[in-house]
């Protein structure tokens, strides 16, 4: 590998390229899971045997969340443009690509979600239904609180998909490690350059899913 | 023989409830025409074969499921009148607890506890002070800390009786609550159940599928078959004096092993703690100078008394036997004629 093409401009690209990374990473995580959370809860609830069951709004919910799912990310990127533009003023940047990776990671962790509530035991959500608790109460008192194990394990598995779809934005300029690889690596055929960006995704995606493990399992008070 | 409870003060009374579970294969009837009073401060039993229905009662006790017909007067009320929100200040009256335990598994024993009270909005430090209380009241008070994972099946299921009593319920359902459980934890969790309803007066409710239970500790039994109730009534008079076919079949878990005498001319006699004393069939043979077949013995504690049951095949002739069932009726050994069928 010849070293002399880390100029210093390109490491201080990489360094940003990191930071923007993880900007959009966490960001758009964290934005996907103030819609995914509550759907995820809603799709649970409202099911037949959930606490408020509601089979026609379940049915049109879980429609959409799978039509949303269905569309592959490349496209959403194009497809969303307008959209990004109204919201951010750009459709540039790593602001901009924060739009559809909301759009396109929400529907997934609302199907975490869903997932992660219904492994909580239904012999315990009748028993609190046996002592008086509210469907919200059980939501927020049970389900949730029984669920955070799974649920933490989820948010790595959701932080590192997003994280995929960070790099993939690169091609129309959504900023990151992805641009980097994409510029460098496509454009300028640098092949050494893209190599380190790939590592260094493979590095973020390791501490991540790691961090995720261990949290979990500190806190899941299940098996000793 | 008649009760010693006071049976003015009825608690529970369930109503004509049927219940019929609608699916789109059909419709399965789990409760047809159940009618029972339950009275303030006696254990109750509900006994039965698994799919007799016995589960869908209790659960229709606390409206878990709502009845499809007939109602639940608790305390003087109808709960099928009462609005969801007022069925839910209702349940706190009603604690319940479960075959597989039900504890939320992230919370300690003293946050379980502590949780019906969360619900009801009763005040921390107060919530706090009464789980303690209830820690006490199982025997864990040194365990507040654990978390179900770290405690035995028994020890479970006393938690979960602590936090079924967190809010001063008024009756405690316990579905199938020593199922899970080994012989001796049993009888601890049974002896426990007994010791909150003398002290604290709280009247039980006890599901199960074993006679044993029953025995145990229950004042009065439904037994429930196919749907509807075979049988109510005192347990050492339903001991003794089985009507239904389902109650025999019930205190005697072992009928298969009688199938393997095929005989008519049979007698099932009883022995209550009086005659238990008394060399009954060595008298018998000796006053009646026949010689009679014991098909099959058991012995029983119901409710600290020793009844005893003996299944006797009488000779072939008329007037010997006459004899000896004119003896059991001087001797006042309650008795019962029965033919054993050979079943499949």
């Amino acid at each position: 590998m010849d070293l002399s093409i880390f100029t210093p401009e390109l490491l201080k690209a990489i360094g940003w390229g990191i930071i923007e990374t993880l900007y959009m990473t966490l960001f758009s995580t964290l934005l996907a899971y103030v819609i995914g959370l509550p759907v995820g809860i809603l799709l649970v609830t409202t099911a037949k045997d959930g606490v408020t069951p509601l089979p026609w709004f379940n049915a049109i919910l879980g429609f959409i969340v799978n039509l949303m799912r269905s569309i592959p990310f490349i496209i959403l990127l194009i497809l969303v443009l307008p959209f990004t533009r109204l919201v951010v003023g750009t459709t540039i940047g790593s602001t901009a690509t924060v739009v559809p990776l909301v759009i396109s990671a929400a529907p997934f962790i609302a199907r975490m979600v869903e997932s992660s509530l219904r492994e909580v035991d239904a012999g315990v959500i009748e028993a609190a239904h046996s002592m008086g608790a509210t469907p919200i109460q059980i939501v927020w008192k049970v389900m949730l609180p029984e669920a955070t194990p799974s649920l933490i394990i989820g948010s790595a598995i959701a932080v590192t998909t997003i994280l995929g779809y960070t790099a993939m934005s690169g091609f129309v300029g959504g900023g990151g490690l992805g641009t980097i690889a994409v510029n460098y690596g496509y454009y300028r055929y640098k092949t050494d350059v893209m190599l380190v960006t790939v590592l260094l995704l493979v590095l973020i995606v390791q501490v991540f899913q790691e961090l995720g493990m261990r949290i979990s399992l500190a806190g899941d008070k299940r098996a000793r | 023989m008649d009760s010693i409870i006071q049976r003015k003060n009825e608690l529970i009374r369930i109503e004509g409830l049927g219940k019929t579970f609608t699916s789109k294969s059909g419709s399965v009837t789990a409760l047809k025409n159940i009618n029972l009073s339950i009275y303030s401060g006696e254990i109750f039993g509900i006994i039965g074969l698994s799919g007799a229905g016995k589960s869908t009662l209790v659960r229709c006790i606390n409206f878990l499921e709502r009845p499809t017909e007939g109602d639940v007067i608790f305390d003087g009320e109808s709960l099928s009148s009462l609005t969801p929100a007022q069925l839910r200040i209702r349940r706190r009256s009603m604690g319940m607890i479960f075959q597989q335990f039900n504890l939320l598994m992230q919370r300690t024993a003293l946050a379980n506890i502590t949780f019906p009270l969360e619900i009801a909005g009763v005040p921390k430090e107060r919530a706090l002070e009464r789980a303690r209380e209830l820690l006490q009241i199982v025997g864990l008070a040194d365990r507040e800390k654990a978390y179900p994972s770290q405690l035995s099946g028994g020890q479970k299921q006393r938690i979960a009786i602590a936090r079924a009593l967190a809010t001063e319920p008024k009756v405690l359902l316990c579905d199938e609550a020593t199922s899970a459980l080994d012989p001796t934890t049993t009888a601890s969790i049974l002896a426990l159940i007994k010791d909150i309803n003398r002290k604290l007066g709280i009247t039980v409710i006890i599901i199960t599928h074993e006679m044993s239970v029953i025995e145990e500790i229950c004042s009065r039994v439904a037994i429930i078959d196919h749907s509807k109730i075979a049988e109510v009534g005192d347990v050492d008079e339903i001991f003794i004096r089985p009507k239904s076919e389902i109650a025999r079949k019930l205190i005697f878990p072992e009928g298969p092993r009688e199938t393997l005498f095929n005989g008519e001319h049979c007698v099932r006699i009883v022995f209550d703690g009086k005659s238990s004393f008394e060399p009954v069939i060595a008298n018998l043979i000796l006053e009646c100078q026949t010689p009679v077949n014991i098909l099959y013995a058991n012995t029983k504690n119901v409710n600290g008394t020793a009844l005893g049951q003996m299944l006797l095949q009488l000779p072939e002739s008329e007037s010997s036997r006459k004899r000896v069932l004119a003896y059991l009726t001087v001797k006042g050994i309650p008795f019962t004629e029965e033919t054993i069928r050979q079943e499949d």
